[in-house]
């Protein structure tokens, strides 16, 4: 019973009573920036699945990986976060269809579904060499995973190939609509100023994708690193064009979105100034603006100049670091900076994050460390970095 | 071994086999985890209605005279014993709000029992009084604003609910299954007027029900009932001759952030513009 007494938030101005208790903390915050993280690491995926880009091969199947890794502890953060989460499974029983929240586990499960496939396919031909190769509970593992055809022609690659590029077509469409849906999630709520505008899905998508590409740029080069293999100056600099891109136009988008609220001023704007001058100056100013810029700086720099070897591998990586931050602080931003805005309007509450408990910061770090763990495991099962020979 | 890949082959049986024995498993993991479930539920039980009422018979209305309310805080302390609210400072099924505009000033000073300086005039978190901080102020306008759920014709916290555990009773009040609520606020969120709120101990949503337990055996909501000022107003707007009926007849009423959309059916007189 004494975890039912909740630390009221303090404020400043009047905040209606009960908003004291802030409803949706740090669980909250990683839900949206590991779905994002999904939704990007496919985008460089289908880049070479589907778009052709063949720069990106050192890095496809990872992305695929990468992907599936993030995309099965997103629901972690919900179920932490639900009071009674032995009652989630209600949420697929018994959707209530007008709640954008219902369609969550049909998406996910979709998602789920649909990117282990697109990883079985690309890795058939490794699956079944391996099936033939490896003895003991690997070698049984695999051979599970042949599902009984060993078979490997031009026939079957053709075959491969063909449903590879077709779930890549809809992975596009599912990873977009699965991170388009979350900024939906607060996009369309009218009671929040902070949240309740046209553009959230589209900013979040787009941050999602910035995101994705920067922690693969990330773990493709420690990973390097930690293999002793040489780093892909092509494909590092193309995904250093697709970081570039994308991060322009998730500027340009966020940019637009608060200048509209500044500049059609209704009411209340005082107190979204004064949100974003207090509680959420350092989230907004030096790491999600401040970040943004300076990576953006960088990038520029490097691709104006043609930038080549360590310069190149430096500035890139530094990019998609600050970009890593920026992106988390833009969902803390968003989901802690929405709650901060009193629904009155005319206050603003202070969030502190405690350290323990089941919404803490430590809980909220483990959560976020398990997809790494997980993605770790899947490279040692299904070792995406083989030689190109037998890659499809 | 050697299959074709296009043609019928054993290993599309072996394959529909794998699958059909998966849905069956998986089936029974769900089944399982229903029945658990269903043992965790029988705790936060509640709500209860008269039994033999019919709630297609009536339309409940609530209304507000702002003009009238001293700001005693009974109706908050009345409604926090009835109903078992959480005794502290961020739950609340209704609160009051006090206005004061300073000589002067465009724009009024706003407060409620919450407010830390009320608190400690209180003396505890449990206990609900106004402080005396305008004792010495110069005042031009000051008045009491009581808040509870407005019962919204279109709640935009039953559209957010995942599971539909809150619904909108035909004779016109939000309520929450406690027993289907999974407990992720979404509704606390989506409310625009803060009405609703969490309740820690049951891992569930709690809000404003109007009492419904008492209003369906022909009892007024407990914050009606102890208001010595008769401020707060209820009855069944399907009867002419009930409180409510006659206040919206008599009085030209409005209701809170009519902007949302939601329709509210709590019916206040005395706002002010100034009123959020």
């Amino acid at each position: 019973m004494e975890e039912a007494f909740v630390h009221a938030a303090p404020f400043t101005g009047y905040v209606f009573p009960n908003e004291t208790d802030i409803p949706w903390s740090l669980m909250i915050v990683i839900y949206p920036y590991i779905t994002g993280l999904v939704a990007g690491s496919f985008t460089v995926a289908t880049f070479y699945h589907v778009f052709g880009v063949s720069r990106f091969k050192p890095v496809a199947r990872f992305a695929l990986l990468t992907s599936l890794s993030f995309m099965l502890f997103v629901p972690v953060p919900l179920l932490l976060h639900l009071g009674h989460p032995e009652r989630a499974l209600n949420v697929i029983l018994t959707p209530h269809l007008t709640s954008a929240f219902a369609a969550f586990g049909f998406f996910a499960a979709f998602y789920v579904i649909l990117v282990t496939l697109e990883i079985w396919f690309s890795y058939r031909e490794d699956i079944v060499a391996w099936a033939q190769e490896r003895n003991g509970w690997r070698g049984r593992f695999y051979r599970a995973l042949t599902l009984g055809s060993y078979e490997i022609s031009a026939t079957t690659r053709t075959y491969d190939a063909k449903w590879i590029k077709a779930l890549a077509v809809i992975g596009i469409v599912g990873a977009h609509g699965l991170h388009g849906y979350v900024g939906f999630v607060f996009g369309s709520l009218k009671s929040r100023e902070w949240w309740g505008s046209d553009l959230m899905p589209a900013i979040f998508l787009v941050s999602a994708i910035v995101s994705g590409i920067s922690i693969l740029i990330v773990l493709y080069l420690l990973i390097s690193r930690f293999r002793r293999t040489p780093i892909d100056k092509t494909c590092l600099k193309g995904l250093a064009y697709m970081l570039w891109g994308f991060l322009i136009f998730a500027m340009v988008l966020e940019f637009l979105e608060f200048a509209n609220i500044v500049y059609k001023g209704r009411e209340g704007v005082e107190t979204i100034m004064a949100l974003v001058a207090g509680p959420l100056w350092f989230g907004v100013w030096v790491l999600q603006v401040g970040g943004s810029v300076a990576a953006f700086f960088i990038l520029t720099y490097v691709i104006w100049r043609g930038t080549q070897d360590r310069q190149l591998v430096i500035g890139v990586t530094v990019s998609a670091l600050l970009m890593l931050i920026a992106v988390l602080a833009m969902r803390w931003n968003v989901v802690i900076g929405g709650q901060e805005l009193s629904k009155t309007m005319h206050g603003l509450l202070y969030f502190y994050p405690p350290m323990l408990g089941r919404e803490g910061l430590l809980a909220t770090s483990i959560v976020f460390a398990l997809p790494f763990g997980m993605l770790w495991l899947l490279t040692r099962l299904f070792p995406p970095w083989l030689p190109d020979a037998r890659q499809t | 071994m050697k299959w074709r890949i296009s043609k019928h082959q054993p290993g599309r049986r072996r394959f529909m086999r794998l699958m059909a024995s998966t849905f069956i498993y998986a089936g029974m993991l769900v089944s399982a985890s229903g029945l658990l479930g269903r043992r965790a539920m029988a705790v936060a039980r509640q709500l209860t209605v008269a039994p033999g009422y019919d709630w297609t018979r009536h339309r409940w209305g609530f209304g507000v005279d702002a003009t009238r309310c001293i700001g005693c805080l009974r109706c908050v302390e009345a409604c926090k014993i009835e109903n078992g609210v959480a005794q502290d400072a961020s739950h609340f099924r209704t609160w009051v709000e006090r206005y004061v505009y300073l000589k002067g000033k465009r724009k009024p000073l706003v407060d409620s029992q919450h407010d830390p300086g009320n608190i400690a005039a209180s003396g505890s978190e449990k206990t609900y009084r106004f402080d005396n901080r305008y004792r010495d102020a110069n005042i031009d306008k000051a008045f009491f604003v009581p808040k509870l759920c407005n019962q919204c014709e279109h709640p935009p916290c039953v559209q957010v609910c995942p599971v539909g555990a809150t619904f909108r009773t035909p004779d016109g009040v939000v309520l929450i299954d406690h027993d289907y609520c999974i407990g992720c606020q979404y509704c606390v969120q989506a409310c625009p007027y803060g009405v609703r709120l969490f309740n820690q101990a049951f891992g569930v949503t709690d809000k404003c029900t109007w009492c419904y337990h008492r209003v369906t055996r022909g009892l007024n909501p407990a914050c009606v009932e102890v208001c010595p000022v008769e401020a707060r107003i209820f009855g069944d707007q399907n009867d002419p001759e009930s409180p409510i009926s006659k206040f919206l007849r008599e009085n030209r009423t409005r209701v809170l952030k009519p902007e949302m959309g939601t329709s509210p059916n709590v019916f206040y007189v005395g706002l002010d513009k100034e009123v959020m």
